[in-house]
């Protein structure tokens, strides 16, 4: 108990005296988890969308490939992008390992299936009889899309919530395709293992508990942007 | 008639690769020259000795060091492979193995601190104050009581097998012997939790000292030294294409840095505050066969 206790006293006193290491250590966790979640959106909802409402060969296996997709392990994606970036691997020439891009890349590989399944089962579960009603409307295809997009909106920031919280929260992947190097790709998570290895259990918890504050910080604006626009309409 | 957003999300996700594409080189042409990756062991980073070293380096240099720490095992393949540009480990035998093939180079000595044996503070194997750690083994085994393993191919799991082998013993999984597979912070904690003996360098379990009842059972025998060698990764055994990445440089200055007077002062004087007594002794300058007299 004496422990617990220590580690939330030291989280108030990192937050208080707002040491730089840690702000350092939030903000790029913010960065790099923001910019894949950014990057997974833009790939995921197209791909979501375009799963969702056109019906080719191939497309359950597609479906099926999104939906298995949301389990990767973090550390086999670390693992295959350490592999492609390595000195030695086909991409070593872009000379990314080890920094927060080969870290976004890793990330996004994670996030995608996540916002390409949340996708796809939103826009997928509105009813047929509104496209045919905006097509009757006049709708041409952007006009159609967008407004599909608009009433899928409660399922497509859970996409991105589920997104943002499945890289937030992974180590794998970080701590092997970003090294864990101080000042450059130390995330929350790969933070907490070092000082757990060090034998700083009041830090790590302390960390710990930042990290579910930020990733609940966060998680909080998505939905009271998602809860707030759906209660105009 | 959704070829046209199929065709836009494609153009989407391609603009996005060049993005992250060009991100990427452009930051590798800003730090090319100074970046430059160390491999080393856990016990470096989570002794806090490196925190104390880089920052003096980098000050002085220049030169930006990525510390990569893994097991010493991960960080030789990592050496082999031309992935790192210096090498802090501490398994001269398999080091010597690189150095015979060339593929490192500027061998040198740094330092040295010692394995221990600890184990619960009861004691149920009774090998407090056995003369040598083979003797220890072989009465853990005896009494069936419980040995935690790094099992991960580091520094430290290196020379557990190697005492193992001495006592004669193939230890085999199971519930007298467990292997963690994780660095040894963690495998402290579990020995700790399931109140097993372990091999530990004395670095990590004074730093972790804190949160352990865990006592020290063997020490001080000269086939119990841990020593720590650094040297550079020879770009000439590579490909060019990997040796062009490579920072040289960088890695000589490394090296030299490490068995300077400075850092040999900084070495030596760490961990004294805290815990009483020097993690590492300085061993610049020395050869291996000096140590421990």
């Amino acid at each position: 108990m004496q422990l617990i206790w220590d580690g939330l006293v030291q989280a108030f006193f990192i937050l208080l005296n707002l040491d730089p290491e840690v702000l350092e250590v939030c903000w790029l966790t913010l960065k790099v988890s923001g910019t894949a979640t950014l990057v997974s959106v833009l790939i995921g909802v197209p791909l979501g969308c375009i799963l969702a409402l056109s019906r080719f060969p191939g497309r359950n296996f597609l479906v099926s490939l999104a939906n298995f997709g949301m389990g990767l392990p973090p550390v086999v994606v670390g693992l295959w992008v350490s592999i492609f970036l390595w000195r030695s691997g086909p991409f070593g020439s872009l000379g990314i390992i080890y920094t927060p891009t080969a870290m976004i890349i890793a990330q996004a590989v994670i996030a995608s299936p996540l916002v390409i399944s949340f996708t796809l089962a939103a826009v997928q579960q509105i009813s047929p009889r509104l496209r045919l009603h905006l097509l009757a409307l006049g709708a041409n295809r952007r006009q159609l899309l967008w407004n599909l997009i608009k009433e899928a909106r409660l399922g497509l920031l859970a996409a991105v919530m589920a997104g943002f919280g499945g890289v937030i929260s992974e180590v794998g992947a970080s701590q092997m395709v970003g090294g864990n190097i101080k000042g450059e790709t130390r995330v929350l998570t790969t933070a907490t293992v070092m000082e757990v290895n060090k034998g700083n259990f009041d830090v790590a918890i302390a960390l710990s508990v930042i990290l579910l504050a930020l990733a609940y910080g966060v998680t909080a604006l998505l939905t009271s942007l998602q809860q707030r626009r759906s209660n105009y309409e | 008639m959704f070829k046209k957003t199929r065709y836009l999300s494609l153009a989407i996700l391609f603009v996005f690769m060049l993005c992250l594409v060009g991100c990427g080189q452009n930051a590798e042409q800003a730090v090319k020259k100074t970046d430059v990756i160390l491999a080393t062991t856990t016990s470096t980073q989570d002794s806090g000795l490196l925190d104390e070293l880089i920052p003096v380096f980098e000050e002085k240099t220049g030169y930006k060091i990525k510390t990569i720490a893994v097991g010493t095992g991960a960080a030789l393949a990592m050496g082999e492979k031309g992935e790192a540009d210096v090498l802090l480990t501490h398994a001269p035998a398999d080091e010597q193995k690189l150095v015979e093939a060339g593929l490192v180079t500027n061998y040198q000595l740094v330092m040295h601190n010692d394995f221990v044996i600890v184990g619960p503070a009861d004691d149920p194997a009774g090998i407090k104050g056995t003369a040598t750690a083979a003797e220890a083994l072989k009465k853990i085994k005896e009494s069936n009581s419980l040995f935690v393993s790094r099992g991960d191919d580091s520094g430290t799991h290196k020379m557990e097998k190697k005492l193992w082998e001495a006592a004669g013993i193939t230890p085999e999984v199971g519930a007298t012997y467990q292997e963690t597979g994780q660095g040894m912070g963690q495998t402290l904690i579990v020995a700790e939790q399931n109140k097993g003996y372990t091999l530990t360098d004395r670095g990590t379990y004074l730093a972790q000292k804190k949160n352990l009842t865990l006592e020290i059972m063997v020490e001080g025998e000269k086939s119990l030294l841990n020593i720590y060698h650094v040297m550079q990764v020879n770009p000439e055994k590579f490909s060019e294409d990997i040796a062009g990445k490579m920072n040289t440089e960088g890695a000589k200055a490394f090296v030299d840095f490490l068995v300077s007077a400075e850092a040999q002062e900084i070495i030596g004087n760490f961990g004294v505050d805290t815990y009483g007594e020097p993690l590492f002794y300085p061993d610049a300058g020395k050869s291996e066969d000096e140590l421990g007299k």
